[in-house]
């Protein structure tokens, strides 16, 4: 009797430079079952499916198909195996319609002439068999994401593919959408195709999948059968019970609201869903609040509404008792906000300008360091720069005319932490601002961050480290698909708890 | 210490830009042995030589002065290009800006008789006005600022031609000179000309140029204007993080630029050097030029000065061919071979970095190697 597993991987092991991120993996997908893959960011999922896909080779550990071992060296191995993938961000040539995108690649031709009558026959005939509406002459930018998403699925089975893999094919999709593709997950494995479900939204993978492999920083946790297990398991698995660096604060005296966001609406730039809906929170002197959530639930676009970098839909914010929803960001950050962006290359820094001028990003216009014609006040701004550096400890090659270019990750966010903090805020918008430093570093910026908040300012954090979640805030509200669904406190509250509304399943009515 | 001076991004650009030169003058070289192999050094001599062609001193100061009437223009065109660089954009319209600022000055000086102070203002006006469509189409309507300056390149030329037809000389297609019909018009020589053996084109023009490029430079790096525009150029989104006007800086830039480059033309037509044909059906090339200096000068205003007037010594010293070997279209040739090759500075950039790269990591690995022979004993 041959193997019931249509794809397994067993030992997966691959390193990059400083890090495993496949830790000794060992995944098998049954025929015709739905296989979730569970866990956090960073916990490995992308990078067991680029060597499942040939993008990457693994070191260690081997891949059979229906038993046999099989080599996979690039995408064109996998499509000849039989595997697919919808990705989460759609590969679909925009102006082209739906049949032609189907086609894309594996056109039938007959003397040089495209044979589109065949195709559409066959399109249409997997379109009834499984359930999946599509209009084969529609142009793809005017048809539905749902409809986009279906396009992807019948590229996938009009290639004979049996192995299909769904990327977190939910984060784009209205309840309805998720809705019908679950049952069309379903109908594909009643017609024995095997599915590959990489999500981390516990109520999704509850509903469709039949077993469920968790991964957690890179290494295997386990397999279960979903029927047989919970939400709590699954969360409990997924976020682990690891021991983290305490920080260290004082009770936090909570004074005025100085943040206060009232119905808060921001459109999304990619697809028709409102990226942030309704949010209303306030932030007062004196605490920590940390919103927290799973990547791409809204928290970028938040930023930006509440920054200025994008327009609201709608709704107000109200800083120090100012109506600031207009303002331009300029009048924002001199209306007492400061913002540590996400991205320190992208906004954060100009790269190839040194390091003092870095210092002066916020304040390069005021007096100080402008004269009245409009001449820098190159001496002030290297005295200005002299003391950030030596307050903050920011190390590099040169001093002051240290290209920012040149200096280490940890530098460079020291600096825009100087520069944000030293501005004397009113109110302190921290966004990721651990993301990618050393332990050293990531001790620095909590401590800047609980300093701020004992010398009575008010700090928003953002971030989607649980650890960092745990520790540092005096509040946390949870964000799930642009919207509050929790406030927790971090004393009482636990990480598994925590993961239930970070993956959506468990909301409370919250009001500021 | 070698490496360490190689390492100096000014020494880099100057090296680049002198490497840039010798393959130019090679390629021209090469070219010309394949069209008449007996006459080829001698010809890339006297593209070289320029005014040293001639062996009396005072016809050599004459026609080094006409080679730098003829740098003003260029170097403001090429200010033009770099300034717009240094914010981000390709400013190619500047060929249509020292159009429209050659037309604007000669039409002012010609139809209405204007004085040569308010001519050259309204060239910058209009050149200003020039360079804000393609900002304002940049900034409201993200039209790319090449595809538009493009357009206007043409759109100018031929505005100019129609406008100027109506102050050109009866019988020939060449616009009324300023020397006997608009005297008042012209640029004063400021007793310059003298320096030249009596070369009365040689007027303020050209110290004019210098300190322009001099102002640019201090606009661009001791000014909150030029410290917003460098900081849009290099990273537009930090820019608008920092609460900077995105948008009125790209507007503000290609105003700018475009009064640089209609200043350009005033320079060039006010001194009655040369008078505007009518019935030309290409773009001039000043504009054009003006990006190879720009390159050539390493992006630096103080770099563009030089660059400009090799450029122009090339091009003048093209008239200097031997004609009864080579045809007279030859001149043009070489020297836009030339001012190719000049657009490769940064390519040669590249290479050096590359090269002291490579270089470095075969240290490394030597020493590695050392290190572990000696480990091995």
């Amino acid at each position: 009797m041959e193997t019931p597993y249509a794809i397994e991987m067993l030992h997966i092991t691959k390193r990059f430079p400083g890090i495993i991120a496949n830790d000794d993996i060992t995944l098998q997908l049954k025929r015709g079952e739905i296989h979730a893959l569970l866990g956090e960011n960073g916990a490995g999922k992308s990078t067991l499916m680029s060597v499942l896909f040939g993008l990457y080779q693994a070191e260690e550990g081997v891949i059979k198909k229906d038993g046999k071992e099989v080599t996979i060296h690039d995408p064109n191995d996998a499509n000849d195996l039989g595997i697919g993938m919808v990705h989460q961000h759609f590969k679909l040539v925009e102006c082209f319609t739906v049949l032609d995108n189907i086609i894309l690649g594996v056109e039938p031709t007959k003397h040089g002439f495209l044979q589109k009558d065949e195709a559409r026959k066959k399109v249409l005939a997997l379109s009834e068999k499984y359930g999946l509406q599509v209009d084969p002459d529609a142009i793809v930018e005017d048809i539905t994401v749902g409809m986009q998403q279906r396009t992807e699925i019948l590229k996938m089975l009009y290639r004979d593919n049996e192995i299909l893999i769904f990327d977190e094919p939910t984060a784009v999709l209205t309840p309805q959408e998720i809705d019908e593709l679950m049952k069309i997950m379903k109908n594909l494995a009643a017609e024995g195709k095997s599915i590959l479900f990489i999500s981390h939204k516990l109520a999704e993978i509850m509903a469709v999948a039949d077993r469920c492999t968790v991964l957690r920083k890179g290494k295997y946790v386990g397999t279960v059968e979903t029927a047989k297990s919970s939400p709590e398991e699954l969360s409990a698995m997924m976020v682990g019970r690891n021991v983290n660096f305490h920080v260290d604060k004082k009770p936090a005296h909570v004074g005025d609201v100085v943040l206060d966001i009232q119905h808060m609406t921001v459109a999304s730039k990619t697809h028709k869903k409102d990226a942030v809906h309704d949010v209303s929170m306030k932030v007062r002197r004196g605490e920590i609040v940390c919103i927290a959530g799973i990547d791409g639930n809204g928290q970028s676009e938040f930023v930006y509404g509440l920054t200025g970098l994008e327009p609201l839909k709608s709704g107000t914010i109200t800083l120090n008792g100012k109506d600031i929803s207009k303002a331009s960001i300029r009048q924002r950050s001199t209306s007492g906000m400061s913002h540590i962006p996400e991205d320190r290359h992208k906004y954060g820094l100009v790269l190839d300008y040194s390091l003092e001028d870095n210092l002066v990003l916020q304040r390069y216009f005021e007096q100080k360091f402008t004269d009245r014609i409009g001449f820098l006040r190159r001496d002030n701004i290297r005295k200005y720069a002299d003391r950030l550096i030596d307050e903050y400890d920011v190390r590099s090659g040169q001093g002051p005319v240290t290209a920012a270019r040149a200096m280490s990750g940890g530098n460079q966010q020291k600096a825009i932490i100087a520069r944000e903090v030293d501005k004397d805020p009113e109110l302190l918008v921290a966004v990721q601002p651990t993301r990618g430093l050393d332990v050293g570093a990531i001790e620095f910026v909590h401590r800047k961050l609980v300093e701020q908040r004992d010398a009575g300012k008010a700090v928003l954090l953002i971030s989607l480290e649980l650890d960092e979640v745990m520790d540092v805030p005096d509040r946390i509200l949870v964000m799930y698909e642009g919207e509050i669904v929790g406030e927790l406190d971090p004393k009482t509250t636990t990480q598994e708890e925590l993961g239930l509304y970070m993956a959506g399943a468990k909301r409370d009515e919250v009001k500021a | 210490m070698k490496k360490n001076l190689l390492k100096n991004a000014a020494v880099q650009s100057l090296i680049a830009s002198l490497l840039c030169i010798v393959l130019g003058l090679l390629l021209g070289f090469i070219v010309l042995l394949f069209i008449n192999p007996s006459g080829a050094g001698e010809a890339i001599l006297a593209v070289v030589k320029n005014f040293w062609n001639y062996s009396r001193a005072n016809l050599q100061a004459k026609n080094f002065g006409n080679t730098l009437v003829k740098t003003a223009p260029l170097l403001m065109c090429s200010l033009s290009v770099l300034f717009a660089y240094k914010v981000g954009l390709f400013n190619i319209g500047a060929a249509g800006q020292y159009v429209v600022g050659s037309c604007a000055c000669l039409y002012a000086a010609l139809a209405w008789h204007w004085s040569w102070l308010p001519c050259l203002l309204l060239s910058i006006v209009v050149g200003g006005v020039y360079g804000a469509i393609v900002g304002l189409l940049k900034a409201y309507c993200n039209v790319n600022e090449v595809i538009s300056g493009i357009m206007l390149n043409w759109i100018g030329l031929y505005t100019t031609n129609m406008l100027l037809a109506t102050v050109k000389e009866p019988t020939s297609p060449y616009t009324l000179h300023l020397k006997t019909d608009a005297t008042q018009a012209m640029l004063p020589t400021l007793g310059l000309g003298k320096l030249f053996s009596d070369n009365g084109n040689v007027t303020i023009a050209i110290p004019l140029a210098v300190l322009i490029a001099i102002a640019i430079m201090v606009l661009l790096d001791k000014t909150r204007l030029g410290y917003e525009l460098k900081a849009t150029g290099n990273n537009k989104n930090a820019a608008k993080y920092a609460g900077m006007a995105e948008k009125r800086n790209i507007i503000l830039t290609l105003i700018i630029g475009g009064a640089l480059a209609a200043m350009g033309g005033a320079f060039l037509y006010l001194t009655d050097f040369e008078q505007w044909s009518v019935t030309q059906s290409s773009v001039p090339g000043m504009g054009f030029n003006g990006i190879a200096a720009a390159f050539l000068g390493g992006l630096n205003p103080i770099g563009t000065i030089f660059a400009s007037y090799f450029i122009q010594h090339i091009t003048s010293g093209g008239a200097f061919v031997d004609l009864s070997k080579y045809s007279s279209q030859i001149s043009d040739l070489i020297s836009s071979l030339i001012i190719y090759l000049c657009g490769f500075v940064l390519f040669i950039k590249y290479a050096i970095n590359m090269g002291i790269a490579k270089s470095e990591e075969k240290a490394k690995q030597k020493a590695a190697a050392a290190d572990e022979k000696g480990g091995a004993k």
